[in-house]
């Protein structure tokens, strides 16, 4: 076990002073929608301004006092990405008239508050691994929760991911995303060293046995069974790649990412001959310029309408609100980042993926500096997502990738996401908070170390 | 463990690089291909509904940009459309731009080379560019006698213009329509509208058939006949032309008669004074056998025949004379150059040609535009006359006139006279089977200090209806622009 040294500082105030310059950005950019949009400053501006600000402020004091050491740079991230989410939602609110923005608001506070749950009452990340198999079984049941005659809402836009609770409509599968990754890091933290002795080596390669194989299939069944009674292929990919990352993480053997690629084309193949609506995704991918591919139901006319957006906005953008989003179907969600592009520019979109890669690699980094398997796995599979997440549809908006059904992070109307990714959040915190927390304090949890100092040290210094 | 973590982060990194790159594509190197995209509607939107300049008769919009309340922020709206839907032409969601609309977009919009200033202004200033006003030439009660003058169910076409400068006083033809049906935001409507219009037996929905359709001009050709005959040195204003009552062709059962009203059958020699008077065919019909069918066809092109580079108000349809095209038989030369067979010319064309004579045999482009004036009235430019070719002699230009005015003075176009005003003129009719004609006058007065040139064109009709509608009506056009 392995982990890098960092010098034991809070940095709580590096914290506050970025946190202030993100809630700055959120209060620009909804006071740019308003002015370019000839709306006055009325009440909901600053109320809004108010929330937000209250929010973040509550979520550092308590990391003041919760998770002192945990890295300053997450929270005021997040603060910006989801603030500039919700300022372009109230942006195509005022030209769609829809109420998105309102709901976006109360998500918003529900997730911050649910984050703050988290580090308030989880003392150690730790704790999370005695769960191990009952995420697996919590995992299954929200997958299985949108099949469900009676909660199940449906069909929506192809895919049959969303459950719906009185009001409310919800996606179980954006929850699964941590569940699973507490499993699969609980899983294979305890299961690592047999995973990697046991096995033949043919050439470089180490093969592993059929039985550790068994997670894996595991996972790709559980991937395969998305794509195929959910129709979601974007959390499909998701949920095979979050689980290729871990368990390469866990064993170091590139044999793993092997196996997984030559089950993902398997897979694919299959997919590919054996349903239309994969089939149709790739035909619409390479095709999406022909104006029959265009016009068509499920055609190409959402991502080339998105091509269109971005092109109109070019380098510099159109300016908040001055875009022209209405042709633009599910705007505020799975389109969010062609919206941006067309009113910030090619420049406002490097701007927003510079503060995804700034978060991924500070979860990274929490994934480098812990102490504990079950942490660095869990960081490491959390990040992973995020930065797959953001790549699945980042890549579909541009084109880069067949458009696949994801929320981008933060930033796009949906409460489950927002939900998802503020734990994630919590989550990452926490470890970064153990991986930056000194370790000779008198408080530690094993007698054993306190009495042994030459095992502390060994844990101090990095392995080469 | 962490030499894998590093490599998933190289992984994850692999992943922005890989967004970076195809935002960049999209966003910068792809943003032209994107944007001329066919199916982009968004470069055309953008454009749409902003506002544009009005186009100014008399100054009076009769196109000009209106707020609504609606996303497209402005409404083109067409004031006084039947009258002036062949000059504006339609600026169509749906459709496209035509007609000034198109030509002169540039400068409605403010986005022409000479706003170059304005628009870097505009880059710090932010303000919206503002469109030019465009004055046309056009004389809005002259248009609408001009309008009035062609009865609803005959697909005819009147142009008023000026000689001297080229510059177009009247042009209105029919069928008209109303192109505010055209230029709607609402799709079903445009839709709806078009389906109706489409089934108007002669309409033409993007121009004016003044200048967009092509017609048999008949008789009003001989005046390139004669052109050519003087030119070539073989005739002169005295020459004696053969008039046989008939043309026949040595191997052919085909004859060509010479024109059965008037007084051609009491001659079978006559002077070109003679047979221009009474449009006797036979002797043209000699005249450009004489000459042969490369003579006639470099005559025609001087005076504008064969070609299509003419792009005013919007591209010109090029009028034909077939001798470009191959040999001609003797009978289809002798055909062609009376103007029938498959000789076929706009009555912008045949405006033009009339306009060269009564000009010197100078050919001045024709049009539209008077003035183009920023919002604050500052003109932009102005109506500069531009020569477009020579097409024949001074001399010639006045012989051939001068036999004009004896077409009104003693011939059948004596309808066209104006009282105190010596006018210049050549009727046409251009046979096309079961009796009916395409009717011709063209003209032009005073002859001695041209003003105006009148070009009547009715198609399809009995030879009294048009005679009626022609040399008649272009009498009340020279007054009332003469205002005599």
């Amino acid at each position: 076990m392995s982990q890098l040294l960092t010098v034991a500082k809070p940095r709580r105030n590096t914290e506050l002073l970025l946190l202030i310059l993100a809630l700055g950005v959120s209060a620009m950019a909804n006071a740019l929608v308003n002015l370019n949009l000839g709306r006055t400053f009325d009440n909901d501006f600053f109320t809004q301004i108010a929330i937000l600000s209250g929010l973040s402020l509550a979520f550092h004091v308590v990391l003041r006092f919760k998770a002192k050491y945990a890295d300053p740079v997450i929270l005021p991230v997040v603060v910006a990405l989801n603030g500039i989410g919700l300022a372009v939602i109230h942006r195509l609110d005022i030209t769609s008239g829809d109420t998105a923005a309102t709901r976006q608001w109360m998500w918003t506070s529900l997730a911050v508050v649910a984050a703050i749950t988290v580090i308030w009452f989880l003392r150690d990340h730790r704790i999370l691994r005695r769960y191990t198999y009952i995420s697996l079984l919590v995992s299954v049941v929200l997958l299985i929760l949108p099949l469900v005659p009676g909660i199940s809402a449906g069909n929506v836009n192809g895919a049959t991911v969303w459950i719906s609770l009185g009001p409310f409509t919800f996606q179980p599968g954006e929850i699964a995303k941590i569940t699973l990754a507490i499993f699969f890091a609980g899983y294979l933290s305890s299961n690592r060293d047999l995973i990697l002795l046991a096995g033949k080596k043919i050439g470089p390669l180490q093969l592993p046995r059929m039985r550790d194989m068994a997670p894996m299939i595991v996972a790709w069944l559980a991937s395969v069974g998305v794509l195929v009674f959910q129709r979601d292929l974007g959390s499909s990919i998701l949920f095979f790649g979050l689980f290729m990352v871990m368990i390469y993480v866990a064993t170091s053997r590139v044999s793993w990412i092997f196996i997984g690629l030559a089950l993902i084309a398997v897979g694919g193949v299959a997919a590919y001959q054996i349903f239309p609506h994969v089939a149709r995704r790739i035909d619409v991918w390479v095709n999406a310029f022909d104006p029959a591919y265009i016009g068509a139901d499920y055609g190409s006319f959402q991502v080339v309408e998105g091509l269109f957006g971005l092109a109109n906005g070019g380098l510099m953008g159109t300016g908040l609100g001055q875009g022209s989003p209405d042709k633009l179907p599910v705007a505020n969600s799975d389109m969010i980042i062609a919206v941006i592009g067309e009113e910030l520019g090619l420049v406002g979109l490097f701007a927003i993926l510079c503060l995804y890669a700034l978060l991924i690699a500070r979860g990274f980094r929490a994934a480098l500096g812990t102490r504990d398997a079950f942490g660095k796995l869990l960081a490491v599979g959390l990040s992973f997502a995020v930065a797959l997440q953001c790549f699945i549809i980042i890549g579909g908006v541009t084109r880069l990738i067949p458009l696949t059904g994801l929320t981008t992070p933060f930033l796009s109307s949906g409460g489950s996401s927002l939900l998802a990714n503020w734990i994630i959040v919590a989550l990452i915190l926490k470890i970064s908070d153990a991986a930056r927390r000194p370790i000779d304090v008198s408080a530690s949890s094993s007698p054993i170390e306190q009495l042994s100092p030459i095992d502390a040290t060994q844990k101090e210094v990095p392995s080469p | 463990m962490n030499a894998a973590i590093r490599n998933s982060w190289i992984v994850a990194i692999a992943l922005f690089a890989l967004l970076f790159g195809s935002i960049s594509y999209v966003q910068f190197f792809a943003v032209d291909s994107l944007n001329d995209n066919p199916s982009n509607q968004r470069q055309l939107v953008k454009n749409f509904c902003s506002s544009r300049g009005p186009i100014l008769v008399d100054g009076q919009a009769i196109a000009e940009s209106v707020a609504t309340n609606t996303d497209c922020k402005y409404q083109r709206k067409y004031n006084d459309p039947l009258l002036y839907a062949g000059l504006t032409g339609f600026f169509s969601k749906w459709s496209g731009k035509y007609g000034l609309e198109d030509v002169m977009s540039p400068e409605l919009t403010g986005n022409s080379n000479d706003a170059i200033l304005e628009r870097i202004a505009q880059i710090f200033t932010g303000e919206q560019l503002q469109g030019r006003s465009v004055e046309l030439t056009i004389d809005s009660k002259i248009q609408q006698m001009a309008f009035d003058m062609i009865p609803d169910g005959i697909g005819g076409s009147i142009v008023v213009n000026n000689p001297k400068t080229g510059a177009i006083i009247a042009m209105a033809s029919k069928p008209s329509y109303d192109t505010n049906l055209m230029a709607t935001h609402n799709k079903a409507d445009f839709d709806a509208s078009m389906a109706e219009l489409v089934k108007v037996p002669g309409i033409n929905l993007f121009g004016s058939s003044a200048y967009r359709k092509l017609y048999s001009p008949g008789s009003v050709f001989k005046i390139i006949d004669t052109a050519a005959a003087l030119e070539s040195g073989k005739y002169n204003k005295d020459s004696i032309l053969p008039n046989p009552a008939e043309l026949t062709f040595p191997g052919m059962d085909y004859a060509l008669p010479n024109y059965a009203y008037g007084q051609c059958y009491t001659k079978d020699k006559a002077s070109f004074a003679f047979a221009l008077e009474n449009s006797c065919n036979t002797p043209f019909a000699s005249i450009a056998l004489d000459l042969g069918q490369d003579a006639i066809t470099a005559q025609a092109e001087k005076f504008g025949f064969n070609d299509n580079s003419l792009g005013f108000p919007s591209a010109v349809e090029g009028s034909r004379f077939p001798g470009s095209q191959g040999v001609l038989d003797d009978a289809a030369l002798a055909q062609s150059a009376i103007g029938q067979r498959d000789v076929l010319a706009s009555p912008l064309q045949i405006a033009m040609m009339t306009s060269a004579i009564a000009n010197g045999g100078t050919q001045m482009a024709p049009n539209l535009v008077k003035t183009v004036r920023t919002p604050d009235l500052k003109t932009v430019s102005s109506l500069k006359p531009e020569v477009l070719r020579q097409s024949t002699t001074p001399e010639i230009a006045a012989q051939i006139s001068e036999w004009m005015v004896s077409v009104v003075d003693n011939g059948i176009a004596s309808a066209a006279a104006v009282p105190g005003v010596k006018v210049a003129g050549k009727t046409g009719t251009a046979e096309l089977g079961d009796g009916l004609n395409n009717a011709w006058f063209t003209g032009f007065a005073p002859a001695d200090d041209p003003q105006v040139v009148v070009t009547i064109m009715m198609p399809q009709v009995d030879v009294p209806t048009g005679a009626q509608l022609t040399s008649p009506n272009a009498s009340k056009l020279f007054k009332a622009v003469l205002k005599k």
